[in-house]
């Protein structure tokens, strides 16, 4: 057991609590950043006017309209911008465009005295368009080679060599869609100008730090001339990473010309159509296997959508890249892929950053050749699974291969799963409209940034005279829970209940360079640095105490507000002995920091380690499909997940079912529709509400879902033995798609192998199982897809899947 | 106008026990959420402005079930509905309801349970859960085994709680964190309201009653008359009026539309808009009813709608839109108009010469348009009885709870000695109006009602109307679903007909 996940008994982390906001969220006292304008002065409200072309030059913008509007105070435009006219970190993102490059580009903004007058003014304010083509597909960027950032590889072995070994090849498509955060709290950013000229912006955001940066570029100051505050989010999911950058800019921009507050809060449309989302994906394949199913090489090109500007998306598709093996060993492999750029909103992170999308390519795999190859599709997938030595294709070694093996060897046991596939046979059997299907799949998520540099963390913590403790650290909270393991963590580590502890919201100019709160890591980073925040401050108490217990310091022990010494019956309570070891003059605040050891990844070849550890899950799910509307339902979830020891049980059970159903959403769900026509409208978001995109709502929530944590799962290289969980578990979902697909197959004689598209609405399941039921292409009697990618599969057309299941082709063997 | 304006000063709204002006401020557009957080009551929040996400949800005191209670505490998306319009009522917000050191019974099962996690759809979550807790119906089903109780797999048993907790009370509320589940058992954790409770003592005197309200501002004005002839009046004399009831569709045109009424006519709580009668050779709906007051009022006397209701929107919406508002925006995917096509209702409209009375048959002109005069407004429906014995209603969308159709499908039909006797079919989102499937009624009436007879009627039936591909779904898929419906239907009712020797998995759905 390392120091840094050792863990004492009756530590307070591993106790269930309740989110320490619980009271302020149910009571409806819990403020975020859109709630302080009420509580501010003269407070100036932002809109913005939003271009209606995708792609376009704008020749002339006339503000002078605006200011006849009653209550209209200032319009924004380039020219006011006393720095870099850039809301990015790689300057490919125009804060004021002079060219239109998505469908509701924000190409000025207005301030007034209220949101109806700054309404009102965007529309009198009059803007000259000259259109110009856009690329809105994927298909269309492909076939007009249009791509941005770099082309990366991972690869091992030879994958043609491999390729020509097998006895099984296939290849074929898939095409997955985007999805929209959905973060209940739209974003937001209110900014104020303090008393010397300096900036002080609360903003919806997971990154502070940056969020500091861009507004300070913007405005052409220092970082020190600038604060920035996150309270809380109302969800951020990814989408709060880079997205906030832009509108607290704005916000600080406005304040400083009007000298007034500025508060910018984007509707639910304006965020819908202006803010950035998942990346679609597109990806061709070729895998071969042997005669036992054993994968033996692959060979993939995954594109994924980026939109306007690079954002994330270079790290996004690393990450898919190092996870399209998923838990699956593939000797041989050759993964490329590239970012397309469309004229779209800037696609950025989403719980899974690519992870999802590599992911799917080979669940998608595994679940159509499994009946090609005569497997069942839960025997394929465990007949692949890593062994302990093996290696990712980017070349970390496996260690804890045995935590998935009994993950699902548990799941299996516990959900019966023997037992209830005869009673599916037996259902399925007997009636003609409706099928069930269970399905199986795992998880291994590798825990860390990619690139090495953000997986560092400070905290700074005060204990005060009278014994309470405040705690500030860099990451933010979303809901995820993070401050309230960041509580427990101090409370351990200090040894005091969790009572004695508070925390303060996160502000850069308490903690200084953090990282995005992202990539799963909150816990584990800032826990390592409010843990060694903690144990300086134990350190110098332990001195004082020693003095007073009269034993050495390393014998003096701290637990739950009481201090002891090994070999003596005394013992001083917590306030006490800080009260005292104030006026021994003992410094009673600490800095803490951490960084991930052992962490190597070199970008430019793709190859290293650079994962701290991997996470793991496997989820059963059993589904209902019915025959005559494609609608479905999700009878039952088994999951047994890998959180290490958990550092809060009611958090982390929270994050693997909201993971799971936020997963489930993306892929048999949520909706994503551009305008790809040629007409006035083309490249217009058609799902830019609440009433057209669909998210997850009671009615998709599993009727039975059983989530067991695993047990024995001590990580030695994360705080108090814990592991990652915010995104791992969304991928658990798989078992959805892949149990919907089953269900479709069922529809159709024996060993049907069916094309699903994603998301797999009831539409896309209809389309699905009518091919399963006509027997559509089951021989795979077609010709082999070639050359240049085919025409993008068309989701509006319900010709896509019988033709795109004829992409699946038996190549040899037959 | 024959109004004497009221001084605005006047208006009020009791908040959370206390009454609060409306204030200088308001215009006839400001919404109850842009009031309330305006006031620093910021717990409800905007989350979709649309009535979708349920974040802005809040409790309104209104009159109660016939035979329960005297008020009845009813959950109302804020977002949606003009401050001006609640004149006079009385609103209960997340934070009235309990605080962080007294929470409310429904606060601390959701805090326990991990029902909040980022809390920004939390208190519009109270406010709905508050409201089915309060709910004077809600019986509990004491001494129900659990497991039991699971594996019944009757559709209408499923979505509630043996607290009696229905879980459509929350199904317009929407989570991005928890996956539901810790919401769910908050739900079914809940007891029944102390005796001592003020919300539920609260229930045993009557609501507020209606005001006579005039808000002028803004170039605009909001009217609340008090009878139907002031509101016809009202009408006659401005023909660009636009009326309001529950303001769940007004309400979208403010907020995401932009649209600025000059004159919005508040209809919903005229008496004369408000009967619900089950007569011997009718029933008698009054379109100033909520749909949850219908709902609650048929008790399931009419199947179609029974059927209809769960699919309508959610708990939220229903509890403020009317009838009369889902007939009067004549939307050819309104859920309501296919049902009442398939029923053979017809309208009575109230016009400043007395009321007519349309079928509903010829009442949809166009896209959105209705042989509704400016100078009237629909005053009740009317349905003929007896009921066809065979009632169906397919809604086809992509989610369950809250979605807007695809295409909907209402059949009713009478079958005798296995022949189709009458058959009547309204559809929806499948024409520029819902439209009556005359073709396939004539092809099923006569025809006997067996698998190659439904087959038959189910591909003319797929060649109704003219469906188009949008967001919601290709046009090809909703011509599927057209002929797919009746075979389902008649799958049903097969299935149906032999569930006696069937028991063992209870028979497809």
């Amino acid at each position: 057991m390392s120091q840094l996940s050792e863990r004492p008994d009756s530590a307070v982390v591993g106790q269930t609590v309740r989110h320490e906001s619980a009271a302020l969220h149910v009571t409806g006292r819990a403020l975020y950043t859109d709630d302080l304008h009420p509580r501010t002065k003269d407070v100036l409200h932002a809109w913005p006017v939003q271009a209606p072309h995708a792609h376009a030059r704008v020749t002339d913008l006339r503000a002078q309209p605006a200011y006849a509007v009653p209550g209209v105070v200032r319009v924004l435009t380039a020219q006011d911008v006393p720095g870099l006219n850039d809301a990015g970190t790689k300057h490919d993102e125009p804060l004021f465009p002079s060219e239109v490059c998505f469908h509701g580009h924000a190409v000025c903004w207005v301030l007034a005295e209220t949101l109806e007058a700054a309404r009102r003014g965007a529309l009198a304010v009059e803007v000259d368009y000259e259109p110009l083509p856009s690329v809105i597909t994927l298909v269309e960027a492909i076939e007009a080679g249009s791509f941005q950032g770099a082309q990366p590889t991972v690869a091992r072995g030879d994958a043609r060599v491999g390729l020509e070994r097998s006895s099984h090849v296939f290849h074929g498509e898939v095409e997955m869609a985007g999805q929209e955060h959905f973060y209940l709290e739209t974003q937001a950013a209110l900014a104020v100008v303090e008393d010397d000229g300096r900036l002080f912006v609360q903003s919806s955001t997971q990154h502070p730090s940056e969020t500091q940066e861009i507004v300070a570029q913007v405005l052409g100051v220092h970082n020190h001339e600038v604060t920035v505050q996150c309270l809380r989010m109302g969800g951020g999911f990814g989408g709060k990473e880079m997205q906030p950058h832009g509108y607290a800019a704005i916000a600080a921009l406005g304040a400083r010309l009007t000298g007034r507050p500025v508060r910018l809060r984007l509707n639910r449309t304006q965020d819908l159509t202006m803010s950035g989302k998942r990346h679609g994906f597109h990806a061709r394949w070729r895998v071969g296997f042997d005669d036992d199913g054993h994968l033996q090489a692959l060979e993939a090109t995954l594109t994924s959508d980026g939109g306007w500007s690079l954002d994330l998306s270079e790290p996004v598709l690393a990450r898919a890249l190092c996870h399209v093996d998923n838990n699956y060993f593939i000797p041989d492999i050759r993964v490329t892929g590239r970012v397309a750029r469309t004229h779209k909103t800037s696609q950025t992170a989403f719980r899974g950053f690519g992870g999802p999308q590599g992911m799917l390519v080979i669940e998608d795999i595994l679940g159509r050749c499994a009946p090609l190859l005569g497997i069942e599709a839960h025997e394929l997938r465990r007949r692949n699974f890593y062994e302990d030595g093996q290696s990712t294709p980017y070349g970390q070694v496996i260690t804890q291969a045995e935590r998935l093996h009994r993950a699902w060897d548990q799941v299996a046991a516990d959900a019966d799963l023997d037992g209830r596939r005869s009673a599916i046979s037996q259902f399925n059997a007997t009636h003609e409209h409706v099928k069930r299907a269970v399905a199986m799949t795992p998880v291994k998520f590798g825990i860390s940034f990619n690139l090495t540099a953000f997986n560092q963390a400070g905290a700074l913590v005060h204990v005060y005279k009278d014994g309470s403790v405040l705690v500030n650290h860099g990451g933010t909270e979303m809901g995820q829970g993070l401050h309230t393991k960041m509580l427990q963590v101090a409370a351990t580590a200090l040894g005091v209940p969790l009572a004695n502890v508070r925390l303060a919201p996160t502000r850069t100019d308490k903690v200084p360079n953090t990282s995005a709160t992202a990539a799963s890591s909150g816990a584990d980073l800032n826990g390592g640095a409010v843990k060694d925040a903690c144990e300086q401050i134990r350190g110098r108490l332990a001195l004082v105490a020693a003095q007073r217990l009269g034993v050495p310091a390393p014998d003096v022990r701290f637990l739950d507000g009481v201090v002891t010494g090994l070999g003596t019956d005394e013992s001083l309570a917590w306030a006490d002995l800080v009260h005292s070891a104030y006026f021994a003059r003992t410094q009673l605040f600490s800095a803490g920091y951490y960084r991930t050891e052992g962490l190597h990844w070199d970008s430019t070849v793709m190859r290293g380690s650079p994962f701290k550890y991997f996470a793991h899950g496997v989820a059963a799910t059993e589904v209902e499909v019915d025959g005559f509307t494609g609608a479905h339902r999700t009878l039952r979830v088994d999951i047994v997940h890998d959180v290490g020891d958990s550092l809060s049980p009611l958090v982390d059970i929270g994050q693997i079912e909201g993971a799971f159903v936020q997963g489930a959403g993306w892929l048999t769900l949520e909706d994503l529709r551009w305008d790809t026509s040629d007409g006035e409208h083309r490249g217009r978001l058609a799902t830019a509400s609440a009433s057209t995109y669909k998210l997850p709502s009671f009615s998709e929530m599993p009727e039975v879902l059983n989530v067991s944590l695993l047990a024995r799962a001590h990580e030695e290289g994360a705080v108090y033995g814990s592991k990652a969980v915010g995104e791992p578990p969304l991928m658990l979902a798989f078992a959805v798609r892949e149990a919907l697909r089953q269900a479709c197959a069922a529809f159709g004689p024996q060993g049907t192998s069916v094309d699903l598209a994603s998301p797999a609405t009831p539409e896309a399941v209809f389309w699905a199982l009518e091919g399963a039921r006509s027997g559509h292409d089951r021989d795979g009697d077609v010709e082999p897809c070639e050359g240049p990618t085919p025409p993008e599969a068309d989701q509006a057309s319900p010709q896509r899947l019988p033709e795109s299941e004829a992409a699946l082709h038996h190549l040899s063997g037959a | 106008m024959t109004l004497q304006p009221v001084a605005q000063g006047e208006a009020s709204l009791t908040v959370n026990g206390s009454p609060v002006p409306l204030g200088a401020s308001i215009t006839p557009h400001t919404t109850t959420l842009d009031w309330l957080r305006d006031r620093g009551l910021t717990g409800s929040k905007e989350g979709c402005a649309e009535g979708e996400c349920g974040a802005c949800a809040v409790m309104v005191a209104r009159p109660g079930s016939p035979g329960t209670t005297a008020t009845e505490w009813v959950s109302l998306n804020s977002c949606l509905v003009p401050v001006a319009a609640l004149d006079g009522q009385e609103v209960v917000t997340s934070e009235g309801l309990g605080t962080p050191d007294r929470l409310h019974p429904v606060q601390q099962e959701l805090a326990d349970r991990g029902g909040s996690q980022c809390g920004y759809c939390t208190p519009g979550f109270v406010c709905s859960m508050a409201a089915e807790f309060y709910r004077a119906g809600r019986t509990p089903t004491h001494g129900e085994d659990a497991e039991e109780a699971a594996a019944r797999d009757l559709e209408p048993e499923r979505d509630h709680g043996s607290n009696g907790f229905d879980l459509h009370a929350l199904s317009g509320n929407l989570c991005r964190c928890t996956g539901y589940r810790p919401i769910r058992d908050a739900a079914y954790a809940l007891g029944l309201p102390e005796d001592s409770d003020p919300f539920a003592e609260r229930r045993q005197s009557a609501p507020a009653p209606p005001m006579r309200t005039h808000v002028v501002a803004d170039g605009a004005e909001l009217v609340r008359p008090l009878d139907l002839a002031e509101a016809v009046q009202l009408l006659a004399a401005h023909p660009d009026a636009v009326l309001l009831a529950g303001s769940t569709d007004v309400g979208v045109d403010l907020n995401l539309k932009g649209l600025r009424p000059t004159l919005l006519v508040a209809v919903d709580r005229l008496p004369e808009l408000r009967d619900l009668h089950v007569g011997a050779d009718e029933v008698r709906i009054g379109a100033g009813l909520t749909l949850t007051e219908v709902e609650r009022g048929l008790g399931g006397r009419v199947p179609m709608l029974a059927q209809l209701f769960p699919l309508f929107a959610s708990r939220l919406i229903r509890n403020g839109a009317t009838l009369g508002g889902n007939l009067g925006t004549a939307s050819p995917i309104g859920d309501c108009a296919p049902a009442l096509l398939a029923l053979e209702a017809s309208l009575v409209l109230a016009g400043p010469e007395g009321d007519r009375v349309v079928p509903l048959a010829d009442y949809f002109t166009g896209y959105r348009v209705s042989l509704r005069r400016p100078d009237e407004l629909i005053r009740e429906i009317h349905i003929p009885l007896p009921l066809a014995p065979i009632a169906a209603f397919h809604k086809v969308a992509k989610r369950r709870f809250d979605d807007i159709s695809g295409v909907a499908v209402a059949v009713a039909l009478e079958v005798v000695e296995g022949t189709v006797t009458r058959a009547r079919i309204g559809l929806g989102g499948v024409a520029t109006t819902p439209i009556r499937a005359l073709r396939t009624e004539a092809a099923l009436e006569g025809t006997r009602w067996d698998r190659e007879g439904v087959h038959t009627a189910a591909a003319v039936l797929a060649q109704e109307g003219t469906p188009l591909t949008d967001h919601r779904a290709t046009a090809d898929y909703r011509r599927a679903m057209l002929g797919q419906s009746l075979l389902k239907l008649y799958a049903e009712q097969t299935a149906a007909g032999s569930a006696a020797q069937d028991d063992e998995q209870g028979g497809e759905r």
